[in-house]
Formats: C-alpha cells, structure tokens, sequence
C-alpha cells in the first residue's frame, strides 16, 4: 500500500468518526448508504479484483438477505438484532454455495452471462412472487432492535447510530480483507487469478478455493443486504436487479479492482457523482452512461491509478 | 391438453424462439468473431421496435419502414463500432461489459429524450390483420405466422451467407484467427464493422417484427438481453446454430412453461440453463 494512501485512510476513518457531529440527517443517511455499498463492493472486489471471477450476479445474495430481514420482521415490530443479521447472512451464504456450485462449472464470458442469468431468475421469482410483494416489494416498519440481556446499547432508529454500525461494520470488514488476503488463503486466490492451472497441478483444490471465495463474497454481500433492507426500511426487486449488479461492477473498476482502498474510493466516487447528475438533470443516467463510457476508454485502471501515477512521478 | 390448444402453444412457441433466434444470433457473432461481450445487444432491439413505431407512423408502409429500419440500424451499428467498439478488442471481458452497461444507460436515456416514456403501439400490415379460425371459439393470428417465416427466411440467408460467400468464409477465418486473416491482405478493421453492423440490424429487426405483437415500451430492451444471453449460453457462445437449437428450445420451454407451470413460469428457461450447464459446461454446441 503506498504511502499518501495510507495517509489518506487514516484521515477518512477520522473524518467519518467525525462527521455525524457536524452532518445534516440528509448527508448522515448519504454517508451511511456510501459505506454500506462499501462494504458490499469490497465483497465483490473480492471474487472480480482478487480472484478473477466477474460475476454480475452479485445482487443475488444481497437481495436475498434483504428479504430474508423483511420476512423475518413481525409487522410493527422490531427482529432481533443477531437473530435476524445471522439468518440473513446465512441465507445469503447458502444461495451463494448452490449458485456457485453450478456457475463455477463455467469460466471467463460464460461465467459473466451465467452468474447474470442466475440473478436474473432470482428477480423474477420475486417479481412474481405475490407473498413477496411483487415488483411493488414490502415495507419494513420497525428496524432491528439490539439487546444484550436486557441492555439496548444503541437504538438504530437514529440515524447517528445506524451510521456508527455501519462505519464499525466497515472498518471490521476491511480490516478481515487485509488480513485474509495476506493469509495463505489469499496468497491462494491470487495464484488462481493469475494462473489456474498452475495453482491446479501444484495440488490446490481450486474449485474449493473459488467456491469458498464465491461463498465468503456472498455473505458479505448478505450482511448488506440486511443492512440497506434496515437502513431503507422495504425491500424490492430492484435490490435484485443487474443493474444493482452492473453499477457494483462500475463502483469496483472506478475505484481500481484488487487495490485496498479502491472498492471504498468506487463507491464514495460514484454514489457521490450520482449526487451530482441528479442535481443537474432527470436524465442524470444518461450522463452516468457517458461517464461510464469514457472512463472505461480513458481511465482503465480506476481512480487508484492516479494515486499510482502521482509515486511514480515523485 | 387439447390438440388444437397443444397446435397454439406450439406455434407461440416457435414463433418466440425464431425472434429470439434473431438477437441471440447477432450476440453469439459478435462474440465468437469480434470477442466482445455486448449487454447493450437489447438495447438495439429496443431502438428496432421505436423505430418501427416512428418510421410507420411517418411511411405509412410497414414494410417501407422495416427497410429504412434496418438501413439506420447498420448505420448505426458502424458509426458505433467505429466511436467506441474498437477500442475494446484488445481489453480484458470485464471492461467490455462495464463500458456497454453504460451504453445501456445512455440508451435508455436517450430513448427517454426522444420518444418518452409512454407505451405504444404498432399496427399490424394492413393486408396480413386478420386471423385464421381453427375452431369455434380459437383463432391464430396470421402475424404470427408471418413473423416465423421471416425469421426463418433470415436464419436461411444467413446460413447462406457465411457458408457459401466469400464475405462468409472471411468472417469464419476471422474468427479463427485474426492476425492470418489480417496478414493475407484482408481489412480486418471493416470486417469487424461489417459484422458488428449485422448482429446491431439483426436484433434490430427482431424488435421491428415484434413491434406488432409485444407493443412498445421502455426497458423492452432488457428482458430480450438476458434471454438471449441463456440462449447463447445454451447453445454454446459463437455458434449459430447452437443459437438456433437453444432459442427454439427456450420459447418452447417458456411458452408450455407458463401453461403447465405457471407459478414458476419466469424461471423455467433458468432452470433449464442450469441442467445444461450441469450437463454441458460448454454449451450444446459449443466448443472446450
């Protein structure tokens, strides 16, 4: 990691640690919805950036953790706290491995197509599933109530708390990434990225390698699942969408995949643009479109490359 | 079921996979030669069906304005290849889905500016708007029909074009091996125009054909794109004639999928790519 990144990591944590001090309610839920796709674009930088397998599925787990929080929920009232996030991520873990189980099969532009099939056949089952609450989705009411024998620590209904849960959440996450990726493991997966077969007669079992990754990468997907689901308070099938999947994917390469920093500076980066572009017009997605467009023909590395341009000329 | 009723579906059937066989068909050239993943393929299915709306409703000719369509379709496929595509030839598959994404985007968009938001309608030719009774109470649309066999007459022109031509034996070579093909004198940056402007005229014209029947409205796009990325799935990524097995087989299954299961009606093609896939890594008709 160079140096003026680290820098700057230190001065962000301290300026997020900061901020709901200063913050309106609006900029607090902003920042708060910025560091939950974070988190989520880290779990996909895991499988794109650190394993070389680009799923565009990547909704699937997410939104099946959303709904598992709303079905989990009892109308007017809160789910427990751990209970609720255990469950979520569980499921979201489970359809990982079954998915995985059949997409892994496949490699390079079949496994992009598939993993996008795959989360497309979840959105229609929900889209058409009426106990779901079909395209319109489901409320949730109540967020998830901590308790720890009694004691309420901290009520996510503020939204001061609910950004220190996700800021916590994804300092911890971040943290798990650095030291798995440093891990055996890790040296594992960057050997599969960079050359399978290799890895394959040096007598790793990479299926289980990427099996896992696809697994691990889906419960941290989960686990924002449930925390957009609690966060916003209903879930739909746009949670499932690929274009959930395709702007993901954009969050991950704009930052500059298999960098530290680059999966948080993607999704600070776009979400912040979104910002902007709907300031400007209703047609904001077409400006996004062209954005998109030119930073893939101009910029192919992502924004860490520019902090990589900057050492190499001082 | 009924005979007549099983008669119905199985026309529906065939129908959905002909047109279907139309967009996939263009994905899985320009996969297989050009090497590009392209998810904005619906959205020039999309453009298609506006422009048979708007080019009608000027021409007063169905059949006038699927021409014009389809001229502005190559045109815009070349100009399109020429502004953004052949930059990609040479880049890993993830910056080819992230840069057609956005094209998507500015696709829809863009259709947004231009014919807005609202759902419409297209007539169906005049002389072919009538239907053929096969019982008392059930007809089959003659549209239907005539859209079968224009795919049909399409699937066969193509066969023919790149078996039989000379343009066709460039573009097989190309596929197999691009810097021979480029050594031996051939303009290999045109012929990756010209195939590109086929595969954007060929889902264009699928979206003109359907205009009639699926009526015109946005994000129409979209559900074509995933469709058709299981039929080329299916059937193998670059063979067209995987493209054609897997397309029929996907509106069969789709069409007596909603008759006879219909809670899951919108998984059924899934489901089905996923025993393929546990079968069949590769694809029916595709190569290891």
């Amino acid at each position: 990691m160079g140096r003026p990144l680290q820098i700057l990591l230190v001065i962000g944590l301290i300026a997020l640690a900061a901020f709901p001090l200063v913050g309106e309610k609006f900029y607090l839920q902003f920042v708060t919805k910025v560091m939950i796709m974070a988190i989520f674009a880290i779990s996909l930088d895991l499988l794109v950036g650190h394993t070389g397998l680009v799923s565009l599925g990547h909704a699937l787990p997410f939104g099946v953790a959303a709904y598992a929080l709303m079905l989990l929920t009892p109308e007017y009232q809160a789910a427990g706290f751990w209970t609720s996030l255990a469950v979520s991520v569980g499921v979201a873990g489970l359809a990982s491995a079954i998915v995985g189980a059949l997409v892994l099969r496949t490699s390079g532009i079949y496994f992009i197509m598939v993993t996008l099939a795959f989360g497309q056949m979840a959105y229609y089952y929900v889209h058409d599933s009426k106990h779901l609450g079909g395209s319109d989705g489901k409320y949730i009411y109540v967020r998830p109530a901590l308790e720890l024998f009694g004691w309420q620590p901290f009520d996510l209904e503020k939204p001061a708390h609910f950004y220190y849960l996700a800021l916590a959440l994804l300092v911890l996450v971040y943290a798990g990434m650095r030291v798995l990726l440093a891990a055996p493991f890790g040296r594992a997966i960057a050997g599969i990225k960079e050359n399978e077969h290799r890895m394959r007669m040096l007598g790793f079992a990479t299926f289980r390698y990427k099996l896992a990754c696809f697994v691990l990468a889906g419960m941290l997907a989960g686990l924002t699942g449930w925390l957009t689901a609690a966060h916003d308070g209903l879930v739909n099938p746009e949670m499932l969408s690929w274009h959930q999947s395709g702007q993901l994917l954009m969050m991950v390469i704009l930052g500059g995949m298999g960098t530290p920093a680059g999966p948080i500076l993607g999704a600070a980066a776009l979400k912040a643009l979104e910002l902007v572009f709907q300031g400007w017009t209703k047609h904001w997605q077409l400006v996004l479109g062209l954005f998109i467009v030119l930073s893939v023909l101009f910029v192919p590395r992502g924004l860490a490359q520019l902090f990589e341009w900057r050492r190499r000329r001082g | 079921m009924d005979p007549v009723i099983f008669l119905i579906q199985v026309l529906n059937g065939v129908q959905y996979g002909l047109l279907l066989f139309l967009v996939a068909s263009g994905l899985t050239l320009i996969f297989g030669i050009l090497g590009i993943i392209n998810l904005a393929h619906g959205s020039f299915y999309m453009v298609g069906a506006y422009l048979a709306f708007s080019l009608t409703e000027r021409m007063g000719n169905f059949w006038l304005a699927l021409a014009a369509g389809v001229l502005l379709a190559v045109a815009l496929g070349m100009a399109l290849e020429w502004l953004v595509m052949r930059f990609l030839y040479p880049r890993d598959h993830l910056y080819q889905v992230l840069l057609t994404y956005g094209l998507i985007l500015v696709f829809e968009e863009a259709r947004s500016l231009i014919w807005g938001d609202d759902v419409h309608g297209v007539q169906v030719p005049a002389a072919l708007d009538f239907s053929i009774p096969l019982t008392d109470t059930l007809s089959y649309q003659v549209w239907r029909l005539v859209m079968s066999a224009v795919c049909l007459a399409i699937a066969a022109a193509m066969y023919w074009l790149i078996q039989r031509t000379r343009l066709g034996m460039m573009i097989r070579a190309g596929a197999v091996n691009r810097e021979m093909v480029q050594s031996l004198g051939i303009d290999i940056g045109l012929l990756y125009r010209v195939v590109f402007a086929l595969g954007v005229a060929l889902a264009a014209l699928a979206g003109m054909l359907a205009a009639p029947v699926s009526s015109v409205f946005p994000g129409m796009g979209n559900q074509v794109l995933i469709i058709s990325f299981v039929v080329v799935v299916i059937g193998g990524i670059g063979s067209v004639k995987g493209a054609l097995v897997a397309a029929l087989l996907i509106g069969l299954a789709d069409t007596f999928g909603k008759v006879l299961l219909p809670q899951l009606a919108g998984m059924v093609v899934y489901l089905l790519m996923a025993a393929v896939l546990l079968w069949r890594p590769q694809g029916i008709f595709g190569r290891t």
